[in-house]
């Protein structure tokens, strides 16, 4: 037991997955040529003003309805004061003092199996900044204002996560439940989901929290992870050697694996925030409520749920299908096409289907493996025509070359051998080219007996069925 | 065809329309009369006078086939605070010198659309940030009944070339008193309208809460022709207001009979000129013979606006200007060292004092530590000085009392004084911390002097403020006095 608990908090900022930007028509797609989607108002001309995206604020009811939080009936823009190239405006329109949803929580399941309850503060509606550029400009900063006024929602949690593992689920289980709801990309790599961590550890048993850092703009799972653990590995030594932890701002910085100081309290901005006048209090009633409740999908934890007493799935196999809405989909697809067991369903879509994925860095849904072929195969299993470990063969073939199960099956000669006689007369075969072993297993020794299967089966060319041979072999070999 | 400049706007839409005259004939009378007053009072920072021309021939053929909005022809001038597409737009500021903008103002299309014809962009105080027009990076906007004073700010310029006859009609902007200020002390009339009437985009912004844009014109009944077509809910102003606007023109003849008029106690206190006043109280007596009745009404908490204002319009005003850091557009240093060097000399040497004492107080105000103590507070006062102009609402229909302290002074007189310079807008101030519509017009001379009487309505009665001061323009003739020489 460690003498020091550690206590993290997240800030999340999810980029919002609407068409035009928060308060301007400019469109927010990704990758297009630098400050060509950014209008008059994503510049900061003079005179412009902003205009309310209402997508973004159904977007925001939406995760404040899946995350059983307090949709506020008014909550306010703020203006944040500060000066930076990439702020056009100088100042980023973000909600402060009433934000547009409060008191939520999200539950984790922990390594145990326990169930823990992630407090979530609040999360509020604000702009994006744009991006600063410096490579291929000698001596010079270039400025892209794409990005400047693409809607986020910051979410920030409570202090309420005891490790970096429970971080990292808790930031899973976010990412999983923006994408269900479908107000987010949850494309990491782009910057659509990334998030701020606040790390503090105190000696087991206390409750008064310790100096907290922030390590900022975290964009991978296992980013946050390795922060974490460096951040708390460093404080802990800091206080152990009597050295107090500075409140700060620290960077990660991936390749050296460790956090640094980015600034420290005394340099932090004061960012002046005020009601920002160019924008009235923001109004949501009870209707607006309503019509978004309506559009709610079935949550992980619904769905999860369900699997789990429709399909009699362990709660962890249900967990792992219900991790994206797409996976979920495509393993109820395949249950309801084939008459296969819900169970070897799971274990084929966990197993070989996901391994094949990730191979190629696929998603479930890129087509390559459609849910009814699947289904063919197992319904293959289930009749008897195939052997599951045939089976993994023909799955392998009908990946590569996007063939229909009985196609590979009927093709490369794959139907299982069910017929006595045949088998019979394999393991006669067997059996006369091996009179040592022979005579060796009815002299007792048991364990050649899977001497025998192999032989039998790879005389059948692994196409004998396992159960009638086991049966056959076991008559034959008694004499 | 001569003198069509002493017309009203509406005289010459009038005339335009019967084709009495062409529009390339006025506007060339008017761009002459502009050229010509130009070295005397510097109302103009830009004169479009190719592109007015060529407006003014289509309006003609417009007019020729019997169509053409409801300014068709009619020559107007803008405050160069209004974005004008390919047009210079300086707000008065070195800032802003090179600064072309790519659109135009909700108001500026809206008035193009009517038909008006821009004859070029007027001078004002820096950021709309002034009372005299001294502010301006242009060089002070002179008097023209005496150019030895100052004509009020911060659209002076609008409100001198009205005054001068160089343009029936100009748009304004009105913060804190920006367009009734000048028009009290150049002797015309100026209208602020409703907060969220007049569409703020494309008006470059001051105080976000507070600015609104209005006309300064020589009579009430051209500042209702020329609202009418200016106002309106613009889907791209998110405080703009979205409810029908009313024939102001057709609501001018309301009778003023049986009105309830307040007249505001707090407004007669020992800073108000004893002539000033002596201007007022006839004005009163005037609405008195028109069948008014007078009552004395008291808002308790008006004293404090303008220590209310100059915490929230600075506050405002630190935020709002942030953007110009010679990043984007604007004035930008030379060959800055860094970020920090690009920042300090570009803001450093665009913006004049004023607006850098206000922008300084603006993020004292907001601060961590003072934030509560100022703007906080200065909010909740505001709240209170608009219950009280409620609650008076509900016994008057209208009140009437001062637009200045004094009439215009001389240039030089209060720039060392910044709080003697603030005061000027003391009876102003309060419309727009409670967004009330206000007008003021012409009650009266003072040793050759105007005086301005101010008429403030409750939220969205522009038609009742414009009637009213219709009426008594109707029993008067001061507004129809032009400064020597401009005649």
């Amino acid at each position: 037991m460690s003498a020091w608990e550690t206590v993290i908090g997240l800030e999340i900022h999810a980029q919002l997955a609407t068409r035009s930007k928060i308060f301007s028509g400019s469109p927010t797609a990704y990758g297009a040529p630098p400050n060509t989607q950014a209008d008059l108002v994503d510049l900061g001309y003079p005179g412009v003003l902003p205009v309310l995206n209402a997508a973004a604020v159904r977007m925001a009811v939406k995760l404040g309805l899946a995350i059983n939080a307090r949709i506020a009936p008014l909550s306010v823009f703020a203006r944040k004061n500060y000066f930076y190239p990439d702020l056009p405006k100088g100042y980023q329109i973000s909600q402060y003092e009433l934000p547009i949803v409060a008191d939520g929580a999200l539950e984790i399941v922990l390594e145990d199996g326990a169930v823990k309850r992630i407090g979530i503060t609040r999360a509020h509606l604000e702009e994006d900044a744009g991006k600063s550029l410096h490579e291929g400009l000698p001596g010079m900063s270039g400025i892209d204002l794409n990005r400047a006024g693409t809607p986020l929602v910051e979410i920030v949690s409570e202090p309420d996560m005891r490790s970096a593992k429970e971080a990292v689920a808790y930031l899973k289980k976010m990412h999983t439940l923006v994408q269900y709801l479908e107000i987010c990309d949850g494309n990491m790599q782009e910057g659509s989901f990334r998030c701020d961590a606040n790390v503090s550890v105190r000696p087991a048993g206390t409750q008064k929290l310790g100096t907290r850092a922030e390590i900022k703009n975290l964009n991978s799972f296992r980013f946050v992870e390795r922060a974490i653990n460096f951040e708390v590995a460093r404080q802990i030594e800091l206080l152990e050697s009597g050295r107090p932890v500075v409140q700060e701002t620290r960077l990660y910085d991936p390749d050296k694996g460790e956090t640094r100081s980015m600034r420290s309290k005394e340099e932090a901005n004061d960012y002046r925030y005020f009601p920002d006048p160019d924008l009235l209090p923001l109004k949501v009633d009870a209707a607006l409520i309503e019509s978004v409740r309506a559009t709610l999908p079935e949550l992980p934890d619904q769905k999860a749920a369900r699997l789990a007493t429709q399909y009699g799935l362990s709660a962890y196999d249900a967990g792992v299908l219900t991790a994206s809405r797409e996976l979920a989909a495509y393993y109820e697809e395949v249950v309801h096409a084939a008459p296969a067991d819900p169970k070897l369903a799971a274990n084929w879509v966990m197993g070989e289907l996901a391994a094949a994925l990730n191979k190629e860095g696929l998603e479930v849904g890129s087509g390559r493996m459609p849910a009814a072929r699947l289904a063919e195969l197992l319904g293959r299993v289930q009749d008897g025509t195939i052997s599951g470990k045939i089976a993994k063969e023909v799955f392998e073939l009908m990946w590569s070359q996007g063939s229909s199960a009985d196609e590979v099956i009927e093709s490369k000669g794959l139907r299982q051998i069910t017929d006595s006689a045949a088998i019979t007369r394999a393991i006669e075969e067997v059996m006369a080219k091996n009179p040592a072993q022979l005579a060796e297993y009815r002299a007792g020794k048991d364990k050649l007996f899977g001497f025998f299967v192999g032989q039998v089966m790879k005389a059948t060319g692994g196409k004998a069925n396992p159960a009638q041979l086991n049966e056959l072999l076991r008559s034959k070999l008694r004499g | 065809m001569s003198a069509l400049h002493v017309r009203t706007l509406t005289q010459l839409a009038d005339g335009l329309r019967r084709k009495s005259f062409s529009s390339v004939e006025l506007v060339g009378e008017l761009l002459a009369r502009i050229e010509k007053s130009q070295p005397q009072l510097n109302a103009f920072i830009s004169v479009t006078g190719a592109a007015a021309l060529e407006t003014a021939r289509a309006a003609d053929r417009a007019l020729a086939t019997g169509s053409g909005g409801a300014l068709a022809g009619v020559p107007i001038a803008h405050k160069d605070i209004f974005c004008t597409a390919g047009v210079r737009t300086t707000c008065g500021s070195r800032m802003l010198d090179n600064f072309v903008s790519p659109y135009d103002a909700t108001v500026v299309a809206k008035l193009k659309r009517a038909g008006a014809v821009v004859l070029g962009k007027t001078n004002m105080d820096e950021f709309a940030m002034g009372s005299s027009n001294e502010n301006s990076f242009y060089g002070p906007v002179r008097n023209p009944w005496n150019p030895q004073l100052v004509p009020g700010g911060s659209s002076g310029g609008s409100a001198a070339a009205v005054a001068a006859r160089l343009v029936a009609g100009a748009t304004g902007t009105d913060t804190g008193g920006s367009i009734r200020q000048p028009a009290a002390l150049c002797g015309i009339t100026g209208m602020k309208p409703t907060y969220g009437r007049v569409s703020r985009y494309g008006m470059v912004a001051f105080a976000s809460s507070l600015d609104q844009g209005g006309t300064l014109t020589a009579s009430a009944a051209d500042a209702a022709l020329m609202l009418r077509e200016m106002a309106g809910f613009d889907p791209r102003d998110s405080t703009s207001v979205d409810t029908p606007v009313p024939d102001y023109v057709a609501a001018l003849e309301q009778p003023v009979a049986g009105l309830k008029v307040g007249l505001l106690a707090e407004f007669f206190d020992k800073g108000l000129d004893a002539d000033n006043e002596r201007c007022v109280r006839e004005a009163l007596r005037v609405f008195e013979s028109l069948g008014a009745r007078v009552t004395q009404v008291s808002l308790p908490n008006l004293p404090l606006s303008v220590p209310v204002y100059y915490v929230v319009a600075p506050a405002e005003c630190s935020s709002n200007l942030a953007r110009y850091d010679g990043v984007r557009y604007g004035h930008r240093c030379e060959d800055p060292r860094d970020l920090n060097d690009l920042y300090r000399r570009s803001r450093g040497e665009g913006f004049g004092a004023e607006v850098k004492r206000r922008i300084m107080t603006g993020t004292y105000v907001l601060s961590a530590g003072y934030y509560d103590a100022y703007y906080l507070k200065a909010q909740r006062v505001r709240a209170l000085i608009n219950a009280d102009f409620i609650r008076a609402f509900e016994s008057v229909d209208v009140l009437i009392g001062p637009t200045t302290p004094t009439p215009a002074f001389p240039l030089g007189a209060k720039t060392s004084d910044p709080i003697t310079m603030y005061l000027n807008d003391i009876y102003t101030i309060g419309a727009n911390l409670a967004g009330l519509p206000a007008i003021s017009v012409p009650c009266g001379f003072v040793q050759g002097l105007p005086v301005g009487l101010q008429i403030v309505g409750p939220h969205f009665s522009e038609a009742r403020v414009l009637a009213a001061a219709h009426a008594f323009q109707r029993a008067t003739d001061w507004h129809t006095r032009v400064p020597v020489g401009y005649a």
